[in-house]
Parts: C-alpha cells; structure tokens; sequence
C-alpha cells in the first residue's frame, strides 16, 4: 500500500491545536447557509428554476459531511458556493466566521487560502510538475521556499507520490493526479476540505484509500465535505449527510 | 511560480512595439530638428532690418551716385536705424548656397544688394520704406519681426504635428500591449482561473503579467529606438546645410537634446506596458467571483 493513514505527518498534528485556539464569530461553526438560493445567470432555464433553493444547513468545526444526491441534483453548486466561486442569488452564507457577501475580492481571496478545494477534474496546472502543483498554494502564500519544501515533500511521501514529484499531470494515472489534487488541496493545512466525487475517477481500491487520507485529515481537526454518488462508501464511512434532490435539501443528518 | 510563465510569449508584441518606438523616435528627431532651426534662423531676427536693394549698382533716383550708395545715405541719418552694414560677398554666398549650390556667383546672377541693420524704432518701417523708396525706387524693407512670427508659428504646429504623432504611437503600444495580454489571458484562461480558485490575489496575477510586459515592450523598444539612431544622424547631417558647416565628423554628432530624449523611449514604453498589462489583468480578472 503506497499511502500509509497510519503515518500522518507531523505537523499536521498542530492544525488540531490551532482549530482548537481559533474561534470564529464567536461560533465555532465552519459552515453556515441560512435559506440560500442559487440562479446561474445567462441560463438557459425557466427562472423558476433555480439551482438551488431554500438551502440552510451548518457544520461545526472538525465536522465531515458527505453530499449526496442524483447527477444534476446541485452538489457541485453547493460546494462551489461553499469555496466562494458562486455568489447566491439569496441568503446569507458563513465561512470560517465570515459573511461571504461582505468581503472584498482581497478578502476573498485570503480566505480561499484556507480552504482546500478537490475538484472533480482535478484542475492540475498541465505545464507544471507534481511537485510545483502541490507547492503552489504555499508559494502564493509565500512561505519561504524551505518551509515549502518541507511541507510538499512531506505531503507528497504521504500520498506516496514522492518518487514522482518531478512528473507532470500527463505522465501521471488518473488515480495520481487524484492525489496530487489532494496534497494540493491539503498542503497549506486548511481549515475546511471540499472535495466533489473525488472517487469518480478511482477504482475500489483506490477509493478505500483516499478515504483513509480524508477522515486522516478529518480527525486531526480539518473539517471535510465530500460530495459522492457512491453508495457503498457512504455505508462503510457512516458520517452525518447532507441529500439533495432538485436543487432541494432532502435529509440533514 | 504561478504556472503563468508561458504568458505573454507572443514575438509580434517586441517587434510592434519596436516599430512604435522607432516612429516615437522619428518624430522627437523632427521636433527638435524644428527648434534647433528655427533658433538658428530666429536669432535676434525679431529685431532685425533687411533691406534688398535691387540693381545696386544703377544711378539712383536724383541721379547722384549708385542707388546702394544713396539707401546708405538715408540709413545714416536716420536715428531708428543701427549698425547698417552692407553684407560681403561670404555672407551672402553662405545664406544663399543652400538653395543655390556654393559658387552662386559664377551663375552669373545679378544678385541685389543687401544692408543689415538694427530696428531701434517703436512704431513700423514704413516711414523708412517710403523714404528708400523715394531716393532708390524698388529697395524692399523687411524686418524680422514677421520671420520670426512665421518661423515660430511654424515651428509650433510641426511640434503639435509631432506630439500628436507620439501620442498615437503611445495609444497603438498600448493597444498592442492590451490584445497581446488578452491573448496570453485566453490561451492560460484553465490555469488563471485554477490559481485564482487556490486564493492568488488579482495583484498576484497581474504582476505577472505586467513583469513580463514589461520587459517585452522594454526589448522592443530598445531595438526600434536603436535602429532609428542612425536614420535619425542621417537626417541631422541632411540638415546641416542649415544650421552649419557639413563635416562629416558632425555625423554621429546628435543634438545633446535628442540623446537626451531617446532613452526615454524604452521607459516610456516599459511605463506603458507594466500599465496596460495591469488594467487589461485586472478588467479580466473582474469576471471571476
Ligand atoms: N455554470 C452553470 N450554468 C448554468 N447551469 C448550471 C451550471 N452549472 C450547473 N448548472 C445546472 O445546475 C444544476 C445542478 O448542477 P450541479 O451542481 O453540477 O449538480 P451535481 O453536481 O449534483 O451533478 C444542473 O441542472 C446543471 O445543469
Ligand atoms: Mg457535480
């Protein structure tokens, strides 16, 4: 087995500190949407229908959720408003304690930092190798280039990735570049992991594994979000689960 | 760092902006070219009387010695005029040879004679025009003042003519600089929106591109500003007819003016292509949440 849950790195282990020290707003909820619709503009729709509708539902701070739901139910818009690439057409959303519809592009930004994001295609950057992907979020951050190499060589023995750092996404399997994409998404120690069916692309056994690295995480104090269609894994990782069906929340709990 | 390196590799932007930097250069040569000629023909030209006095050497009108001789008479004795002198031969030859080749003389031309002299009057010439024309019929006066006037509104609208020419040249870089940065936006449109998903800053994304804007426009003008260096001595030494002796070692000897203008060209260009790099980033960038 190339990736071992059992050797987390260590560091990681202070982001559990750090969770505990922080609080935001006075809560220590990491996500918060209160009655949230979503419209896509430029659709092509009836108006009436939108994406996402009357949406409200909270994690707390070290909470895992999975997201469930049919193809086309709005998982992916759900997330996306969660990483702040959608703004919503109504209601009000909480991320780590901030409103998102009061901060500024800097703001939003800086807070993007702090979560990490898997995305169903991955989006590694095709002209820069394993290794460059995984620094990336630590050099915008700019972290000095020896902390960097730290962190990503670190990560990436953790994904056991670390003899093909030097490869780029295309010399790369479908099930590596899955977890460049999540070194990527963890290498800066979020405080909050979304990841839309980072199974998709994996076979069983790959599958089992990468849920081994998220509830790794997950228990050193990172809070997850997990969007999959995968049934069999919901049942063998029986955490609480957000279900939506036509852009409706259907079950919370 | 960014994975935006590739951005802005387009060669049609150096060499455009080259080709702006060396018309950039062309019309600060003409401008100053301007000013330099036209102090050399202004000089104290405001002030100055020129009298032509054709056929000099004819009976004059009381038929009392040469027609030269009697406008000599008058300007003696009048108080408004100064320092009236006859000009030689070598004068003459120089102001003409421009137009003329330097051996006017041998064209066999009956030139007219001409006396200088300096304007001291408050009021006009044509009291003094009447009085030469009465004793030497067909002598012209002229004073300076219009020449100058001329001289210097022409020297003015070359110079509009000339900074009008720089501000297109300065619109079509910026304009240049804008499509070749929209083009690089679109081709690495994947990756821009990934790093801006991953919390780069706008600031982040546009200093790249503004970085390598830079140097590409700083390149290309270097090499038009270059090439246009050796035009722009070409030219300068066509003009030295008018403002000195030809010598070839006047040459590469550029109006310390112009040196001192040129190696604006590349900053001004590297200004203008860190700006629109940034404002054309940034107007894109406003299209992702
Ligand atoms: N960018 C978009 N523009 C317009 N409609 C979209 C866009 N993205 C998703 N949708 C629509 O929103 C609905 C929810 O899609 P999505 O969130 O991707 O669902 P899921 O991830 O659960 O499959 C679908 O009907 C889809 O067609
Ligand atoms: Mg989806």
């Amino acid at each position: 087995m190339q990736f071992a849950a059992n050797k987390y790195p260590a560091r990681l282990a202070g982001v559990r500190l750090v969770a505990a020290l922080e609080t935001y707003g006075g809560s220590s909820l990491m996500v918060r949407f209160d009655d949230v619709w979503l419209r896509y503009r430029h659709a092509d729709r009836a108006p009436e229908a939108e994406a996402l509708r009357r949406i409200s539902f909270e994690i707390e701070d070290g909470g895992f959720r999975w997201l469930t739901g049919p193809s086309g139910a709005g998982k992916t818009s759900l997330l996306k408003l969660i990483y702040l690439a959608e703004h919503p057409a109504r209601g009000r959303i909480e991320i780590l304690g901030s409103r998102a519809a009061r901060i500024n592009r800097r703001e939003a930004a800086l807070l993007r930092r702090r979560i990490g994001v898997v995305y169903q295609d991955f989006r590694l950057l095709p002209q820069l190798d394993a290794y460059d992907n995984v620094a990336l979020p630590m050099r915008l951050a700019r972290r000095s280039e020896a902390q960097v190499e730290a962190d990503v060589t670190e990560i990436l023995r953790w994904v056991g990735l670390f003899h093909r750092m030097r490869a780029r996404p295309d010399e790369l399997s479908g099930g590596e570049q899955q977890r460049i994409a999540i070194a990527r998404a963890v290498v800066a120690r979020p405080k909050l992991l979304v990841a839309d069916e980072p199974t998709g692309n994996l076979d069983d056994e790959q599958a089992e594994r990468l849920m081994l690295l998220i509830t790794a995480l997950n228990k050193l104090g990172t809070t997850v979000i997990v969007a999959t269609h995968n049934a069999g894994l919901v049942e063998r990782y029986p955490f609480p689960r957000l279900s939506l069906e036509h852009g409706r929340l259907v079950h919370d709990g | 760092m960014l994975g935006l390196r590739a951005a802005l590799s387009d060669r049609l932007l150096p060499v455009l902006v080259g080709a702006m930097s060396f018309l950039a250069a062309l019309a600060i040569g003409g401008a100053l070219a301007c000013a330099t000629l036209a102090a050399s023909w202004q000089g104290d030209t405001a002030a100055a009387l020129t009298i032509q006095v054709p056929q000099p050497t004819e009976p004059d009108a009381a038929n009392d010695g040469t027609r030269l001789a009697a406008v000599q008479r008058a300007l003696a004795i009048n108080p408004n005029v100064r320092g009236a002198a006859v000009m030689g031969e070598a004068e003459m030859n120089r102001l003409i040879s421009p137009w003329l080749g330097s051996d006017a003389a041998g064209l066999g031309l009956t030139l007219p004679a001409v006396v200088t002299a300096q304007w001291a009057g408050a009021g006009g010439t044509a009291a003094l025009a009447a009085q030469l024309q009465a004793v030497s019929p067909g002598t012209l006066v002229k004073t300076g003042l219009f020449w100058a006037e001329r001289v210097a509104a022409l020297t003015t609208s070359l110079q509009a003519c000339a900074l009008a020419v720089l501000m297109v040249v300065a619109l079509v870089a910026a304009a240049v600089v804008a499509v070749a940065t929209r083009s690089g936006l679109a081709q690495l449109r994947e990756t821009i929106e990934t790093v801006h998903g991953l919390g780069a800053l706008d600031s982040d994304i546009a200093g790249r591109f503004a970085a390598r804007a830079i140097w590409l426009a700083l390149g290309g003008a270097l090499g038009g500003t270059l090439l246009a260096l050796p035009v722009l001595a070409w030219l300068a030494w066509l003009a030295t007819p008018f403002t000195g002796p030809a010598r070839f070692s006047d040459f590469f000897n550029l109006p310390p003016a112009l040196l001192a203008l040129v190696p604006l060209l590349p900053a001004s260009a590297a200004l203008i292509g860190w700006v629109t790099a940034q404002l054309t980033v940034r107007g894109w960038l406003r299209h992702l949440p």
